[in-house]
């Protein structure tokens, strides 16, 4: 099990946990982000920046402050 | 009266729906139970006519975000006959959530599935008349952008307000809204039996442009080159119109208004004439730029852009406090502050609303560029002139950056930065145009008040007492500017370019036109003498005090108004003209201590 900062560029996972706060993890949720749920990681920007994820039919950008709070699987 | 309230999650197209079934007859309001104002509209639905209300745009009824708040009080506090939930169709696997939060509530509602092409261009299918049933409300599919189908939803919305269902009582609501979380299940449950989703899903168009756009090299350079462009269509085609305009004033002036003020005291002229109607000219001489700013910035907003340069930014504005579509304001700001000031409202985190708008006024606008292109043409070799210019932009992105650091304590963020990044959608001119045309003529009602006391303020300034030539040092504005020669005499500010800074404090625009009045002369007869009048440093540090001291009146009613605080706005001023006396301080004693 990894963190979600820690997926590769075009890498697919499933998301195992989300350790968040209650407002973090209902934002997170209205985004798409639930246990279970299939992801990818699209692209990082420069100067580590905010991640690019692609979930289902949204696309979404996050810094590493709010994707180390997701826990995945990633496939392999 | 029927009352009806439009919701969805945010990019949904919420907006434009708006806009298309309530025109341009809408209107900010206040509401009971909440302290933001919110757009509504009269409509006539089904023989009645109904108020429709547009909520802002939430993630979750139960969450903790000013805008989620600000719709449960709403719903708290006001009974309403309808709940029209809008979602973007293809997001449906995650949006329905929404849709099942108001049906606890017992409030009628109709689902409306909205941007019905782009999920039939993914290959997207949702069976509206099963999910119907399964949800016990109408599900009508839409595009709002196109027209499609609002017919037969605006019908489905008139058949349940006819049914005349007792509105749900306020109070009963607010206990009901409560956590609940039986609706995931629920939602992936009808997800699987009426939505049917391509397994490997992308859209094609959108990751295609993606790939050059936040390409990892290119991807900044671009952005800069895009809003150089997007700044200089904006005075190409807005100088003309601004032109155009000042014409039509000055025109009507001779032809008409002077000739009427012939016979009337000096006093009573100069107020009409050079006071009000001043005022009047100069007001309308910011609208053709102003408005075109909004366009540009709804343009930029609505297309999908400012997220992905949010994205490009956002390491480095976080450093500061700020976020990645901090910049793009920030960037806006350089053309004009007031749309800028405003385009923050995307920001929903008061604080790092607020610490933005602590920023942007210190950006280089465009009408200091006209103050400083003038002196500098007047002071500056050729050689020198782009050097000079350059270490003022240089200065104003220096200012920001140091307003950021300096206050990010103070406006400590807390909401976590999770951005959509929606596919690119290129809205209709009906979309700009009408989205525009409500940002801008609040604006202006706004602005001019301030404005027009200003102008009629340094008018009566300068030319009272009235036995004195007008702007000189025995006026009151002299006499004003004498009051603070020692707070400006170690800036090198001399007694005329005091009187200036008071002009420019109305609006920079003016300050040009002020030093016409001051000197007694125009154009480049105003120039050669200015040169004999101050020296480069003296000009400088003129030049630096003006790019930070306070933007103009506009911006600052905007900045009060955005921020909803008298404090907020009195805290902006104060900063940025210790700021400015700091820095043209430190300059010119540094200079004349060097021995220039």
């Amino acid at each position: 099990m990894q963190l979600l900062t820690q997926l590769k560029i075009g890498q697919n996972a499933i998301i195992t946990a989300i350790e968040a706060d209650e407002y973090l993890f209902h934002r997170l949720s209205a985004l798409g982000f639930r246990v279970g749920k299939p992801l990818s990681i699209i692209r990082r920007a420069n100067f580590n920046g905010p991640l690019h994820v692609r979930l289902g039919t949204t696309d979404v950008i996050l810094r590493d402050a709010e994707a180390s709070r997701i826990r995945i699987n990633a496939a392999i | 009266m029927k009352r009806i309230a439009l919701l969805g999650m945010p990019n949904t197209g919420k907006s434009t729906l708006f806009n298309r079934i309530s025109g341009a007859s809408a209107r900010v309001g206040n509401w009971p139970g909440i302290t933001v104002d919110l757009m509504s509209a009269k409509i006539l639905i089904g023989g009645h006519i109904a108020e429709l209300i547009d909520l802002p745009g939430i993630y979750d009824l139960h969450g903790f975000s000013e805008d989620e708040q600000v719709v449960r009080h709403f719903l708290s506090s006001n009974a309403v006959d309808l709940v029209i939930v809008l979602l973007n169709s293809s997001q449906i696997d995650r949006q329905l959530s929404l849709v099942l939060q108001i049906k606890k509530l017992n409030i009628p509602s109709v689902l409306a599935l909205n941007m019905a092409d782009e999920a039939k261009q993914s290959g997207i299918t949702i069976d509206t008349e099963s999910l119907a049933n399964a949800l016990h409300i109408p599900v009508l599919s839409i595009s709002a952008k196109y027209g499609d189908g609002l017919p037969k939803a605006l019908q489905a919305a008139t058949q349940i307000i006819n049914q005349n269902q007792a509105a749900t009582d306020p109070k009963v609501i607010s206990e009901l809204l409560q956590e609940d979380h039986q609706i995931e299940h629920e939602m992936e449950n009808l997800i699987q039996h009426h939505v049917q989703i391509p397994t490997t899903f992308t859209n094609n168009t959108t990751d295609k442009i993606d790939k050059i756009l936040l390409h990892k090299w290119l991807g900044l350079p671009i952005f800069f080159a895009a809003m150089f462009i997007l700044f200089q269509f904006i005075f190409t085609v807005g100088k003309p119109l601004q032109d155009g305009l000042a014409w039509v004033f000055s025109l009507f002036r001779s032809s008409l208004l002077d000739p009427v003020f012939t016979s009337s005291p000096v006093w009573l002229s100069g107020l009409m004439l050079d006071g009000v109607y001043n005022g009047i000219a100069t007001v309308a001489a910011f609208v053709p730029i102003i408005v075109l700013f909004f366009l540009v910035m709804s343009m930029v907003e609505d297309s999908g852009y400012l997220s992905r340069a949010a994205f490009l930014m956002d390491s480095l504005m976080a450093k500061m406090g700020l976020d990645g579509r901090g910049f793009v304001m920030m960037l806006m700001g350089f053309g004009c502050n007031v749309p800028a000031l405003m385009g923050t409202r995307i920001m929903r985190s008061r604080p790092m609303r607020l610490l933005t708008m602590l920023v942007i006024p210190l950006s280089l606008c465009s009408a200091r560029l006209q103050v400083f292109i003038f002196i500098i043409t007047a002071l500056f070799t050729v050689k020198h002139a782009p050097l000079v210019l350059f270490t003022l932009y240089v200065m104003s992105f220096l200012t920001m950056f140091l307003t950021a650091i300096l206050f990010q304590g103070q406006y400590k963020n807390a909401e976590p930065f999770i951005l959509e990044l929606p596919p690119y959608r290129f809205p209709t001119l009906r979309q700009i145009v009408l989205r525009g045309w409500h940002e801008v003529k609040h604006f202006l009602v706004r602005a001019s008040k301030f404005i027009m006391i200003g102008v009629v303020l340094v008018w009566a300034l300068t030319n009272f007492p009235s036995n004195v030539p007008p702007a000189s040092a025995s006026t009151y504005a002299g006499q004003i500017g004498a009051l603070f020669a020692p707070i400006l005499d170690p800036l090198g500010i001399n007694n005329q370019l005091a009187i200036a800074l008071i002009f420019g404090f109305v609006a920079k625009e003016i300050v040009v036109g002020a030093l016409a009045v001051i000197y007694g002369m125009q154009g480049d007869a105003l120039m050669m003498h200015m040169a004999t009048q101050i020296d480069w440093v003296q000009a400088m540090s003129f030049m630096l005090f003006t790019l930070i001291y306070t933007p103009c009146l506009s911006t600052i009613a905007t900045l009060k108004s955005e921020a909803k605080s008298s404090t907020f706005m009195w805290l902006s001023i104060t900063w940025s003209l210790g700021l400015a006396w700091v820095v043209s301080f430190v300059f010119y004693q540094s200079a004349r201590w060097l021995g220039y």
